[in-house]
């Protein structure tokens, strides 16, 4: 085996893991929502390409406003589903679009564009 | 209210715009020894042209509301969800409890508070909010009007004080940055265009910015800006449906346009990448300077490619980067940029590689992938946009506006301002605007649209009508029962929106693989480099190179993604159609696994009222004659069975006469002269007591009554002549319903409280032959949980009243409409129309859609699957073949159109009824 070979074996190994650990299993930052004077935990939420943030936390029992800014026109991320609530908003771009829950069952509530490519999380506790 | 008197010191109301003004106003005139006042030369000169006109509505509208001279106020609000008159006596309660109220009624009957408060003592909101803090909702319409020549914060000011003196106005509130103003208001009391003239008589310029908004407005709690932001969502809610549809075309038209820009250009890098295909002269071939020329010319060219036709791969990419996650433009740009960088260094430092032969470029990788991905993407917003057709359609069907009665006269208000118990005004070919009943006139009306039933329907006074349908012949007054979000069609809508984004458990494998899907794809191409550039044959990096690219292309993540939604958008939409309301995901999947069906018998296999089933004559009677004496007496009957002999006669188109001595004898019959016969009708102990000989009648009628029928005798002159015998009837498709059943090889149970004989002959006419009898409502959940427990997946049919508890039971209930009810609670399938054959095409639906579904998901798990290691190269040691990265582009923009398109294909189904 020549030196090349090993080199870019050792450096595919290297790339591969780095992906895995990157997108399967290093921490996601999640954001804590705290309820505000009107007693909605609100959060702004911008939408392009993905969700940021993507993962909130919540408390249970008190209500959720999420405003959502879609700051793209591609088609993927028109649409969100809380499909868990069986909740879904068309999301118009560069417009804040508000999306109301109220959780009272600790846990998580995934979030997504209608053919799943975006994803978030609600996380509540 | 025009009229001033010695007890108003400072205000007077204008007439003719109801506008509060300030006493003595400059404008004024004396008529009949009163002072009518006015805020404008224009108003003043309305008046004098008709003086009755404004005087004469004054009167009327005294009822509703006034402020009379010594500042007590009458307020009329309408209250919706009254349920109970106890609820009268708890808003009472709520609305006396606040300062200033001099006195408040509540009538149940009208669901409407009348209010008596001091001016300025306390508020219309107030009011309104005290009555919602007692858990009742009041009628009141939301407005949002945009206001042109607001300059100053001052103006602000102004307009909400002048609107919130108009009667009828209960808050206004004026967004400066947006020139626009949110009214509150109680419709019935102010119409818009008088809300307008308010603001326009103040010097600014108005227009409905996005006409409707919801009619009741929601209870919620909290704070009062609250309030406003869901009106302002509702509000724009409709107007969002266009501008989303103008974005998905500006996107589509974006997309084409940077097809065409790569496509274009993707042709001569092509021609060029190819020599030896082509079979070009010497000069074209690989390592002459004149090709050198041409690739650094490619080169230049795919920037713009790049980033311009597919800068949406890389933006998506980076974005997604940036949460730590990874999807389909991860892969395009990763794949693309790969291509990119080799070339380019094989173009502008090609000394940079080992051997002159490595020194290829793969431009034409770019231009071709990135037109072909850019081109599927495009088509699928074409595709999805159809697969979205049902609800769109749904949402067209709403009418615009409504012909109301108001103070007796007919007018054109906005379906915004329709309040309950308006009475609406249809006429021939109009549409029907909210839910109401018929209380005058009668038509055929087309239900299509919400019933999937094409044969219109005739309606007469008392009938409930649904909105959005339309009337074909007759014209007709009818009384809005629902308006706003409780129409039918409103809560159709909701419906099935929420089914549509509800998720199939069968999803749940596809959100397995797709949370890991992309990265492993990633690592898969890396590991695939790795190995072709140590075993694969030379020149390796170059092979390397193209599998590591082809990999990335062909994994295509929306095809999987896309699979399940798509299909359940379709198939939902398609029952909405056709008067099925499948109420989730896992509804319509567990619906194809079901395999006995329990029929509740009364309002399900029959029509679930009584009418005329059979005639039997004697002693040379006629049939016609029969029917139309006892049909004459009953008319004067008011027993429940006698509607049904009435109706009976009318349908075979007898005509009635009045009877004369009619007499009731309670627990026999009844007894009455007509056409100076002597009619007699009941049991046979009426008979008996009249000595009437029965003969081989008695047997007929024990007959008739095994078979669930109520048979009564009829004596006419003392002489027995004949049996009429009423039933509930069996619907009438409900036999060949339950043959369709049978042949989609589903067990048919009925399950009712008759006794056993009339239940298993009632069984026997439709073809059902287990049939559990003499069941108690309150046992009919226990009955369908004992089949459960033989290991039957049970759908349940019935209505969604009684039979709520077995229907939630059930694996699958589904419940028959009734009328404009739809969102009934304990159903997982709601059938807006009442036949049975509604339960055979849900069935056929939901088989059809899960059978779509796993296309979807077996297409687009094999496409990957199989692509993916040929990708790999898998097949390249067996029969040396090696994908290319072009088809595999072409490949992967394709698989996600097709998976929509055979979505799209369920739009095409059709019940297999026979």
């Amino acid at each position: 085996m020549t030196i090349d070979q090993i080199l870019v074996i050792i450096g595919s190994i290297s790339f591969a893991s780095w992906v895995a650990w990157y997108f399967w299993f290093s921490e996601k930052k999640a954001i804590m929502i705290k309820s505000g004077q009107d007693g909605f935990q609100e959060a702004v939420i911008k939408v392009k390409g993905g969700y940021s943030p993507d993962i909130l936390i919540f408390e249970t029992g008190k209500p959720i406003k999420l405003n959502f800014i879609r700051e793209e026109t591609a088609a993927c991320s028109e649409e969100v589903i809380f499909s868990d609530f069986n909740k879904k908003a068309t999301l118009t771009p560069y417009k804040t679009i508000p999306v109301e829950l109220k959780i009272d069952q600790p846990g998580e509530y995934g979030f997504q564009c209608s053919m799943g490519m975006l994803k978030g999380k609600l996380i509540v506790h | 209210m025009a009229t001033k008197d010695i007890f108003n010191k400072s205000y007077a109301y204008d007439p003719v715009c109801g506008m509060r003004i300030k006493s003595l106003s400059k404008y004024f005139i004396k008529l009949n020894g009163k002072v009518f006042e006015f805020c404008s030369e224009n108003c003043q000169h309305e008046f004098e042209t008709d003086p009755s006109k404004f005087v004469n509505k004054n009167d009327i509208k005294s009822n509703s509301y006034k402020s009379t001279s010594y500042g007590l106020q009458k307020l009329q609000l309408p209250i919706i969800d009254m349920n109970c008159s106890s609820c009268a006596i708890t808003i009472e309660k709520a609305v006396k409890k606040l300062p200033g109220i001099k006195s408040a009624t509540i009538n149940y009957v009208t669901e409407t508070a009348y209010v008596d408060y001091g001016e300025g003592e306390v508020e219309v909101d107030d009011i309104v909010n005290a009555i919602k803090r007692a858990g009742y909702k009041t009628g009141r319409a939301v407005l949002k009007l945009s206001v042109n020549g607001m300059h100053c914060g001052s103006c602000v000011s102004k307009i909400e004080e002048e609107l919130k003196k108009t009667q009828g106005v209960i808050s206004a509130s004026v967004d400066l940055g947006a020139e626009t103003v949110l009214i509150n208001y109680i419709p019935g009391q102010i119409e818009v265009y008088k809300i307008k003239n308010v603001i326009e008589k103040l010097g600014y310029k108005t227009s409905i910015t996005s006409g409707v908004i919801n009619n009741t407005f929601e209870h919620i709690e909290g704070k009062r800006n609250k309030k406003t932001d869901t009106a302002d969502l509702h509000a724009e809610k409709n107007v969002e449906v266009d501008e989303n549809q103008l974005v998905r075309e500006k996107e589509y038209k974006t997309l084409m346009n940077k097809f065409i820009f790569a496509g274009i250009l993707a042709l001569p890098v092509m021609f060029f990448s190819y020599p030896t295909v082509w079979g070009l002269p010497d000069q074209f071939q690989l390592g002459s300077p004149l090709l050198r020329y041409i690739w650094i010319a490619m080169g230049l060219l795919s920037l713009p490619v790049m980033f311009w036709s597919g800068s949406q791969f890389y933006t998506g990419a980076f974005a997604a980067f940036k949460n730590r996650s990874a999807n389909m433009h991860t892969l395009i740009a990763t794949g693309i940029t790969a291509a990119w960088l080799y070339s380019t260094i094989a173009t502008y430092l090609p000394s940079l590689f080992p051997q002159a032969e490595l020194a290829d470029q793969f431009f034409d990788v770019v231009f071709v992938v990135v037109a072909l991905v850019v081109l599927g993407m495009a088509l699928e917003i074409r595709a999805k946009g159809k697969s979205s057709e049902a609800i769109k359609k749904l949402m067209r069907l709403q009418s615009k506006t409504a012909r109301v009665l108001r103070n007796e006269e007919e007018v054109d208000i906005p379906i915004e301002e329709v309040v309950l118990d308006d009475i609406i005004i249809v006429r021939p070919g109009e549409k029907i605007p909210v839910d109401g009943i018929v209380i005058d006139g009668n038509s055929s009306i087309d239900e299509s649209m919400i019933t999937g039933e094409s044969i219109p329907v005739e309606k007469h006074t008392g009938n409930e009508v649904i909105g959005s349908t339309i009337n074909k012949t007759g014209a007709f007054k009818f009384k809005a029962t629902k308006v706003g979000k409780d129409t039918a069609l409103a809560q159709i809508i909701e419906l099935v929106e929420q089914a549509q984004s509800s998720k199939a458990p069968i999803q749940k494998i596809v959100d397995q693989v797709s949370g890991y899907f992309v990265p492993a794809v990633i690592i898969l191409a890396i590991l695939a480099f790795a190995g072709w550039y140590v075993l694969g044959p030379a020149p390796q990096l170059a092979y390397a190179l193209i599998v590591f690219v082809t990999i990335l292309v062909i994994a295509c993540p929306c095809a999987l993604g896309l699979a399940t939604p798509m299909s359940l958008m379709v198939g939902v939409g398609k029952g909405a159609e056709n008067g099925i309301l499948i109420r989730s995901g896992d509804a319509l999947e567990t619906t194809q696994k079901i395999d006995t069906i329990v029929l509740d018998k009364t309002g399900t296999i029959t029509e679930g009222q009584p009418s005329l089933t059979d005639v039997i004559t004697t002693n040379s009677f006629e049939e016609k004659e029969l029917i139309f004496l006892s049909a004459s007496v009953e008319k004067s009957s008011e027993h429940p069975l006698a509607e049904a002999i009435v109706n009976g006669a009318s349908d075979r188109g007898i005509s009635l006469t009045d009877p004369k001595e009619f007499k009731a004898i309670a627990g026999h019959g009844v007894e009455a002269t007509v056409h100076d016969h002597k009619v007699l009708l009941g049991n046979k102990k009426m008979m008996d007591k009249f000595n009437i000989e029965l003969g081989g009648l008695q047997e007929k009628s024990t007959n008739l009554a095994d078979y669930g029928k109520t048979p009564m005798y009829v004596a006419i002159n003392g002489k027995a002549a004949g049996i009429i015998a009423v039933a509930d009837k069996i619907k009438s498709d409900s036999k060949e319903a339950i043959v369709q059943l049978k042949d989609l090889g589903l067990e048919v149970v009925m399950i009712t409280g008759d006794n056993i004989r009339t239940a298993n002959a009632i069984g026997k006419l439709v073809g059902i032959d287990r049939v559990l009898a003499e069941v108690l409502p309150e046992d009919k959940s226990f009955n369908v949980q004992k089949l459960q427990k033989e290991g039957k997946v049970v759908a349940m049919v019935g209505d969604g009243i009684n039979d709520a508890p077995a229907l939630a039971q059930a694996n699958i209930g589904l419940a028959i409409g009734t009328g404009t009810d739809v969102a009934i609670e304990a159903s997982d399938i709601t059938l807006i129309k009442g036949s049975l054959k509604g339960v055979v095409l849900a069935i056929q639906l939901s088989k059809a859609t899960m059978k779509n579904i796993k296309q979807n998901l077996f297409g687009a798990f094999f496409y990957n699957g199989v692509g993916i290691p040929i990708a790999a190269g898998l097949l390249f040691p067996f029969f040396g073949i090696l994908l290319s990265p072009l088809i595999a582009g072409a490949a992967m923009a394709f698989s996600s159109v097709t998976v929509v398109t055979n979505a799209n294909r369920l739009r095409k189904f059709k019940p297999k009824l026979k």
